[in-house]
Order: structure tokens, then C-alpha cells, then sequence
């Protein structure tokens, strides 16, 4: 028995979600009194690779096979639950990232193993196995138990702290066969927005609304993100409008983020709003409305005009870079 | 083409969430029950792309007698037929077996889901029907465009997007920007009280996950307020009170 952890490489490089999944997988492992293996496939420097040991893998599995080089669906899953069928694993760990999401249900089945999609803590202590995960959209957490043998976990990003544990990681090549089945669909065109900070795994959002009038007045809000390095994110109306794309809306209908702060410029409230983002950390509203509902679930607020205050704000942070 | 659109009924949006039973069941008391907002979108594109006999839209969800108002806003919309299965939506292992079956005997050329639905949210079941049928399965599309037997979708990924052509027959889950949310016009309602709705009765298939219990996320405390004339005072304190930058 083992825990496989599949370590999402982006552009050859792991970010801080993965090792987040790495160091959770890593007390699963000792948990069940057993060894982390991690399975990277794609383009990934062995240095790279062997660093996954700091955050508790014993052993990587090196997939560098050419048909693998860019994300297969299909074929990924397949060469994942090889692994974690030769590992003798019977616990599979994701990162909840996009790619994650369209794995986890396709080993599911291949496992027959139960999927805790969105996991927000360790197993329980005990002989069922129970973890927690959100559910309606962020307005609930949902206690679920794992019934079957195999099991898989995807983390929700930003839930579980980093822990350097200190090792080194040897690096194995594994040799998948791969079925030529598993490669109908064909990436035509990958479009990538190198300079920012992608909006489902960041740590910092500052996000905006209706209040702000028009897409001509986003400039102070990017500025004030790019200061920070944070991502940009906004209300659902706002991407209807067309003023911000549909990629950084957020919400019920939207994409869901539990960054460590939130910034709601101009947004007020509506419960649909607040399903998305109620598992920030820490969530500051700005608006000129006192009664804005939003207030309701801030940690720290302005009752103020956007137009006045983020020219201050982003005035103090570069005070405070400057410091 | 035929099309299959997997649908589920989910609490609307403005719900307050809360349990009964100690926690361990929602409390549908005073709930109105919807179509899955992201089911709506992926039916919405269903329709589009069926429009002028090019193709048919067929809707199918796994669940009891009460979802069939949400079944019948479907077929309003402008699905053809529609299928229930007659079961508790146990896990999505289940509900994907049951909906993978279905097309097993119906040769869909494209089946379509929500990316997620907004009670669960697994975004799972798409991906689980493509394994079960060994057929690709794409995760979360934002744009989705036919050109004889395959098709062109456009895929989220982190910071950007990803292009990619698919063959028939494939499941994709769909959001935002694959269509505009329609509106039931008066034709619609009144032919969808004719339509077929076929009832069928459930295989036997394993569940692997269970919902134990829920609870809520922990109230926060009252709201620190800074003077709007004094906004350095919150930068202040989110990095040295709050210390998240
Ligand atoms: C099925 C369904 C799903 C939905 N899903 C989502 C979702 O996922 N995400 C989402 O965001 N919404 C969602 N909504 C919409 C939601 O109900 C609200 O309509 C929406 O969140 C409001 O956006 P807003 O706060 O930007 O705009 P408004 O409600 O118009 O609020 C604007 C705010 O800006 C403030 N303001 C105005 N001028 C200034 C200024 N100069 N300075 C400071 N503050 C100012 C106002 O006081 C007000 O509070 C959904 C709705 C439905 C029906
Ligand atoms: N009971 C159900 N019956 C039919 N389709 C469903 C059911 N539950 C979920 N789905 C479909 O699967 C998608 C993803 O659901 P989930 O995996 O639960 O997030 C939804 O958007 C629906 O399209």
C-alpha cells in the first residue's frame, strides 16, 4: 500500500497548489503509516522533480514519453491509474486545479475508487474514512465518506498549509503503455496570460463590480492587483456586461476561490456573490454604501467612493514597497 | 446529431442554506427547486446547434418524482424528449453509470453536462460517463462549435484557455460563454406539456461515496471599519494585523 500524489507540472515547473497537495498527501501517507509516491508527467527537470522530496514524496515517477508532453485527458488518467495500480496505491491525490477536475472522475472510475472532489481537510482519525469538502457553492461544507477500497482526493487550492519535511526524492522513469485510443482530441491552440496571476489558485484577489461604472475604470484595479500580485476577479455582471472576461467572474455561477484576502471593490453582496468566496481568509469590502451586505461578512471594510479610495490604497502599498 | 443533455434539479441560487436531522440532511423546507444553472447553459447551446432539423436534444436526469417540473422547464426550453431515471442521485459514480448506460443503448454523438451543479459540486459526472463509455471527456468549456462529426471547444486552464478539436461521440461540461441563458417563450411551455417523458427504472451499480453530515462556515467576527479618509490605515492593518502580504 502507498498514496500517489500526481504532482501538475505548469510549463515544466510545480507551483505552491502542488506542493500544498504534495505535503497533504504526504500526511495521508504517514496517516496510513506509509510511503508518498508522486507521478509527474510532461517536460520536467530532474532538479525539479527530486524537490518534491522536501514536501515528503519518497520516490517520483518520471513520465517523459513525446505523446504525453501536453494534457491528454484521457491519457493522463490512464497512465495515472497504471500508477497507481503498479504502486500498489490505493489512495490517488490531485490538486482540484482544471486539469485535476477532469482527472479525478475518469480515475474514479478506472479505480472504481469513491472521488472526494474539493477537499478542504485530512481524513478523520478513525477507521471510516471521512473528509470534508465544500458543497453548495461555498455556502456549506459537506462531511463525505470514501466507502469504497481505492480512493480519490482532489484538494481545493489554498486549503492546506505547506510542510517542508526535508528529503530528497529519488526520480524513476516510468514507462507507460499508452493506447492510441486514449489520443482523439487534438490541442489546436494554448492562450495563456503569462503576466497574470492566475485567479483560481492566488493568494490574493482584488476584485470588482458594477460600482466601478464601466471596463474604462478597471485600470486603477489592475494596478492596484499588479502592486500586490494579486489576481483581478469580478462579479457576475460585470462579465455579462463584457467589461471583464467571463474567466474572472466569481461566485455561485462563477468560479469559487479561497484566497488568504479578498478585496470586493464595489460589489454588493448578493448571496450568489458571496457562495464563491465566503472561504477567503481574510475579506475587505469597499463600498459607499453602509448597508451593502457585504459589510455582513468582512473582516475589514471602507464606507467610502471606490474612485477616492483606491487611488489612496494603491498609494500605500507602493509607500509600504518602498519602505 | 443527437444530443444528451444531463440535467439536475438544484436549490435556486438566493437559497439560505441550512440542515435538519442534526445536521445531516438540507433542509428543503420552503426551497424552490431549479434546472442547474450550468445544465440550463449547456441545453441552451443543445438547442442552438439542433435548430432547423439538424439535430435532436434530448434531456435525461437521474432522480424521483419530484424533479420532473425542473425536467418539464427543459423540454420548455426546447429539448425534444426526456428521460428520468427513476432513483435517488446516490454519488455521481451512480448517477454517471446510470446516464452512461442510457447512451450505451442510444448512440449519442455529443452528451453535454453543467460544469458542475451548484448543490454538490463535484464536476464529476461528465468526466465519469466518458470513462464509463471510453470516450474523451473535457472539463469545463466555454465555447463549443460543430463542424460535421467533430467539434471545436474552448477549455478553462489556469491563467488562459486551451483550443481543441474532438471527434464524435465525446461528453463535454459546459459554462459560461457556450450560449446565453434562454427564456421559455409561451410556445415552448404549452408544447412541453405533450412531450415525451419517459420514466425508467434504475440499474444496480455500486455507490462508493456517501454524505454524512454538513455544517456551515464559521460566522466571522463584526467588521473592522476604517475612515474613508484614512485608507493607508487599511493597508496598514492587513499587513501588519492581518499579515496576508
Ligand atoms: C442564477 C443567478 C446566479 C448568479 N450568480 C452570480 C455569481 O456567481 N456571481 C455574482 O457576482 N453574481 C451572481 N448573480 C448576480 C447577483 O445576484 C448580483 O446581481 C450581483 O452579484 C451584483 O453584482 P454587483 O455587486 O457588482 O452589482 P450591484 O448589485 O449593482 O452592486 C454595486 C455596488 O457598488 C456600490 N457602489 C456604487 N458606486 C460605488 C462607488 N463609486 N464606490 C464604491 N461602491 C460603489 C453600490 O453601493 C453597490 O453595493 C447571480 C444571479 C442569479 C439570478
Ligand atoms: N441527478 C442527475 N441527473 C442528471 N444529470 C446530473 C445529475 N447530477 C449531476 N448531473 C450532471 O452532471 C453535471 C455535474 O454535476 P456534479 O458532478 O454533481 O457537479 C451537472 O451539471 C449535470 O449536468
Amino acid at each position: 500500500m502507498s498514496v500517489l500524489i500526481y504532482a501538475e507540472n505548469a510549463d515544466g515547473k510545480f507551483k505552491k497548489s502542488i506542493f500544498e497537495a504534495v505535503s497533504y498527501a504526504k500526511a495521508i501517507a504517514d496517516q496510513n503509516n506509509t510511503n508518498l509516491v508522486a507521478i509527474s508527467i510532461g517536460n520536467v527537470a530532474a532538479g525539479e522533480l527530486a524537490a518534491l522530496g522536501k514536501y515528503g514524496a519518497a520516490k517520483v515517477l518520471n513520465v517523459s514519453n513525446d505523446k504525453l508532453k501536453s494534457f491528454i485527458n484521457q491519457a493522463y488518467a490512464s497512465v495515472i491509474a497504471e500508477a497507481a495500480k503498479k504502486e500498489g496505491a490505493n489512495i490517488v491525490v490531485l490538486s482540484n486545479s482544471f486539469s485535476g477536475k477532469g482527472l479525478a472522475p475518469r480515475i474514479g472510475v478506472k479505480l472504481e475508487a469513491g472521488v472526494a472532489d474539493g477537499a478542504v481537510s485530512l481524513p478523520e482519525a478513525g477507521s471510516a474514512f471521512k473528509l470534508k469538502k465544500t458543497a453548495f457553492s461555498g455556502k456549506a461544507f459537506a462531511t463525505v465518506e470514501l466507502t469504497s477500497a481505492n480512493k480519490v482526493i482532489s484538494l481545493t487550492p489554498n486549503s492546506y498549509k505547506v510542510v517542508e519535511t526535508g528529503g530528497t526524492a529519488t526520480v524513476e522513469d516510468f514507462n507507460s503503455e499508452v493506447k492510441e485510443s486514449d489520443f482523439k482530441t487534438i490541442i489546436k491552440e494554448i492562450v495563456k496570460a503569462t503576466d497574470k496571476v492566475s485567479l483560481p489558485d492566488a493568494e490574493l484577489v482584488v476584485s470588482a463590480g458594477r460600482g466601478l461604472k464601466g471596463p474604462e475604470n478597471w485600470g486603477m484595479i489592475e494596478e492596484l492587483a499588479n502592486l500586490l500580485g494579486a489576481a483581478t476577479a469580478c462579479s457576475k455582471p460585470v462579465s455579462d456586461a463584457g467589461w471583464r472576461p467571463h474567466s474572472e467572474h466569481v461566485g455561485q455561477t462563477g468560479i469559487a476561490v479561497s484566497p488568504n484576502l479578498y478585496i470586493a471593490i464595489g460589489i454588493s453582496g448578493a448571496i450568489q456573490h458571496l457562495a464563491g468566496i465566503s472561504s477567503s481568509k481574510v475579506i475587505v469590502v469597499i463600498n459607499k454604501d453602509p448597508e451593502a451586505p457585504f459589510f455582513k461578512v468582512a473582516d475589514y471594510g471602507i464606507v467610502g467612493d471606490a474612485f477616492e479610495v483606491v487611488p489612496k490604497l494603491i498609494e500605500a502599498v507602493k509607500q509600504l514597497k518602498a519602505s | 446529431m443527437k444530443i444528451l443533455v444531463c440535467i439536475s434539479n438544484v436549490p435556486d441560487t438566493t437559497t439560505k442554506i441550512t440542515f435538519t436531522d442534526n445536521n445531516t440532511q438540507f433542509n428543503t423546507a420552503g426551497v424552490q427547486f431549479i434546472l442547474n444553472p450550468y445544465d440550463e447553459i449547456a441545453l441552451a447551446r443543445a438547442v442552438e446547434l439542433a435548430e432547423g432539423g439538424k439535430g435532436t436534444v434530448t434531456v435525461i436526469n437521474v432522480g424521483e418524482v419530484n424533479t420532473e417540473p425542473t425536467i418539464r422547464k427543459a423540454l420548455a426550453i426546447g429539448a425534444d424528449d426526456a428521460v428520468r431515471i427513476n432513483a435517488k442521485p446516490h454519488d455521481a459514480y451512480f448517477v454517471a453509470y446510470q446516464i452512461a448506460e442510457y447512451a450505451k443503448a442510444n448512440a449519442f454523438d455529443l452528451i453535454l453536462t453543467g460544469r458542475e451543479s451548484i448543490d454538490y459540486n463535484g464536476a464529476k459526472v461528465a468526466g465519469m460517463i466518458g470513462e464509463f463509455l471510453d470516450i474523451p471527456s473535457v472539463s469545463i468549456i466555454k465555447k463549443l462549435d460543430i463542424d460535421g462529426t467533430s467539434a471545436t471547444v474552448e477549455r478553462e486552464i489556469e491563467g488562459g484557455k486551451e483550443v481543441i478539436t474532438i471527434p464524435f461521440p465525446f461528453v463535454a461540461g459546459t459554462a459560461e460563454g457556450v450560449a446565453e441563458w434562454k427564456i421559455p417563450n409561451m410556445r415552448g411551455i404549452m408544447s412541453a406539456r405533450t412531450k415525451p417523458l419517459n420514466v425508467i427504472e434504475p440499474k444496480e451499480i455500486k455507490t462508493l461515496s456517501e454524505i454524512i453530515s454538513f455544517e456551515t462556515p464559521a460566522p466571522r467576527g463584526a467588521v473592522k471599519l476604517v475612515p474613508a479618509d484614512d485608507a493607508a490605515k487599511l493597508i496598514d492593518l492587513l499587513h501588519n494585523e492581518a499579515r496576508v502580504f
